[in-house]
């Protein structure tokens, strides 16, 4: 919540503008270094200001950068969609899956990141050869450099965000919740909005709340406890049945297997509520399953098989033609990254020791 | 002769000083906006699980700002094109659309939009490999930019070795 927060109040400030200025620049007018800003870019906004801010804020900045320069905006805009799921690995705020992992795991944050760090790095360099492999074509059709000025960068934001990861790294030794932390970057921001007045502060406040959605807590909440029903009514004992146990190879590739799998039958959160407490006690497999969970969506494009049909029957005139194209690019990276990110994770639990 | 000249955003230009030199006076200009962009993206955002409100679907910011284009695209091509014609903004599988609306027309007018540096294949885009391949009438492919010299052609591969 408090993520989301922190997320909106640096779209106020102008972060994302910025950033389409500065990408734009930096890909004079080529296609393919827009590609490799925009991954950067989406990545790094997935991670510090987690999945929803990429698809929320950066996905239509992106799109706007690609068509000022006359280039097409599908891979870049694609790149944002599956990156918010794929680049979500890295920190426990970077995602809801994480954070319920991440209570249930005993790692420190600063150990979390750590251990996601090579496999968040590895899942990021596949999706990046399969896209430039996949969009080769639009990426090396013709574009023109924008002369767009990029304006001054938002540094009370930036330095909010900055001091915020500083401040998930420190607290955690410190007993405080990243929460609070982001919290209270979000608060800082807040009060500065206030201070600049462009329109009334209680609407100010008032939009802040809105953005924060309460309400998702309590949907969180609940989803909760139907999970822990279904799981308890016979679901949980099979999931424990063909879940592995051990922070061998072969287990974490299983247990990443399992949870993809469930992903793209349930939405993530409800799969990531099913596996964490089978993988509970086990750092190693609850990173495994967080891969599977956060990587696995992208192999349709809205998540998985439920949000699928859900908005096949809210919208079902607008069923999307070009669904074959993105399941395509979902079966070509999607288990690439797996394992590749697994295979990353367990070198990565070798080399520090820790999680085991 | 009715001339349809399909513009998108990076080739328009040339398409519409193309339609000039057939000296036809029954032209339409179509521009057709992509869906599957602005579906991916309502997609990611319903992947959300409703963490948002419906107000803040970037799907639907994508679309409008699909539409601008479009909109902004065809007034400066009507502009270029200098006499009257009929105008067409669509949206959907853009090269399904393009052969769809080219039913009644003779000379669709249609731009190379693929990789032009390595001339082959690949100078033609996934849509414009469709619409030459399926279109219900003569289509005019035209170069966005000058045409290469014949120069640009490759030598011939030697003959194979015999054995």
């Amino acid at each position: 919540m408090a993520i989301l927060l922190l997320a909106h109040l640096s779209d106020t400030e102008g972060i994302f503008r910025w950033a389409g200025a500065a990408m734009s620049r930096i890909a004079a007018g080529r296609p393919q270094r827009l590609l490799a800003v925009v991954f950067g870019v989406a990545a790094l906004t997935t991670a510090v200001l987690s999945l929803d801010a990429t698809v929320v804020l950066l996905t239509p900045v992106v799109f706007s950068t690609a068509t000022l320069m006359r280039a097409r905006p599908k891979p870049h805009v694609y790149a944002c969609t599956h990156l918010a799921n794929s680049a979500s690995l890295l920190l426990p705020v970077s995602n809801l899956t994480n954070l319920l992992a991440y209570r249930t795991s005993g790692l420190s944050f600063a150990a979390f990141a750590v251990l996601m760090a090579l496999p968040w790095l590895v899942v990021i360099g596949v999706e990046y050869a399969v896209f430039r492999r996949f969009f080769d074509t639009d990426l090396s059709s013709p574009a023109r450099a924008t002369q767009q000025p990029v304006g001054r960068p938002p540094v009370f934001a930036i330095v909010v965000l900055g001091g915020c990861l500083l401040g998930f790294a420190t607290a955690g030794p410190l007993g405080v919740d990243p929460a609070i932390v982001a919290g209270a970057g979000a608060v800082v921001l807040l009060v500065r909005r206030l201070f600049v007045r462009t329109e009334p502060p209680v609407r100010t406040v008032w939009k802040a709340i809105l953005e924060a959605n309460p309400l998702f807590c309590l949907f969180v909440l609940a989803l909760g406890i139907v999970v822990a029903a279904v799981s308890r009514h016979g679901l949980g004992a099979l999931l424990a049945a063909v879940f592995p146990s051990g922070d061998s190879l072969v287990a974490l590739l299983l247990a990443a297997a399992v949870a993809a799998v469930l992903a793209n039958l349930v939405n993530n959160l409800p799969a990531a509520l099913l596996l964490i407490p089978v993988a509970a006690g086990h750092p190693g497999l609850l990173l495994a399953v967080l891969l599977g969970v956060n990587v696995g969506p992208n192999l349709t494009y809205v998540g998985s098989l439920a949000t699928l049909l859900w908005r096949r029957i809210l919208r079902a005139r607008e069923a999307g033609p070009a669904m074959g194209e993105f399941l395509r690019l979902g079966a070509l990276t999607v288990p690439t990254a797996l394992v590749a990110g697994v295979c990353a994770l367990w070198l990565s639990l070798q080399l520090t020791g820790l999680g085991g | 002769m009715r001339v349809l000249a399909w513009l998108t955003d990076n080739t328009w230009e040339a398409c519409v000083d193309a339609v000039r030199t057939t000296n036809s006076p029954d032209v339409t200009l179509l521009y057709v906006q992509a869906s599957d962009v602005s579906e991916a993206t309502h997609g990611a955002f319903s992947g959300l699980l409703g963490r948002h409100r419906p107000g803040h679907d970037p799907g639907d910011v994508v679309r409008a700002a699909s539409a601008a284009t479009g909109d902004a695209v065809l007034s400066a091509a009507v502009e270029r094109l200098g006499f009257d014609c009929r105008v067409e903004h669509l949206a959907g599988a853009v090269e399904r659309v393009v052969v769809a609306t080219a039913a009644d027309a003779d000379l669709l007018v249609v731009a190379r939009d693929g990789d032009r540096s390595r001339l082959g294949p690949r100078s033609l885009g996934h849509a414009t490999r469709f619409v030459v391949d399926h279109a219900p009438c003569s289509v005019m492919l035209i170069w966005p930019e000058e045409a290469p010299d014949l120069g640009s052609i490759p030598p011939k591969p030697p003959h194979p070795p015999r054995r």
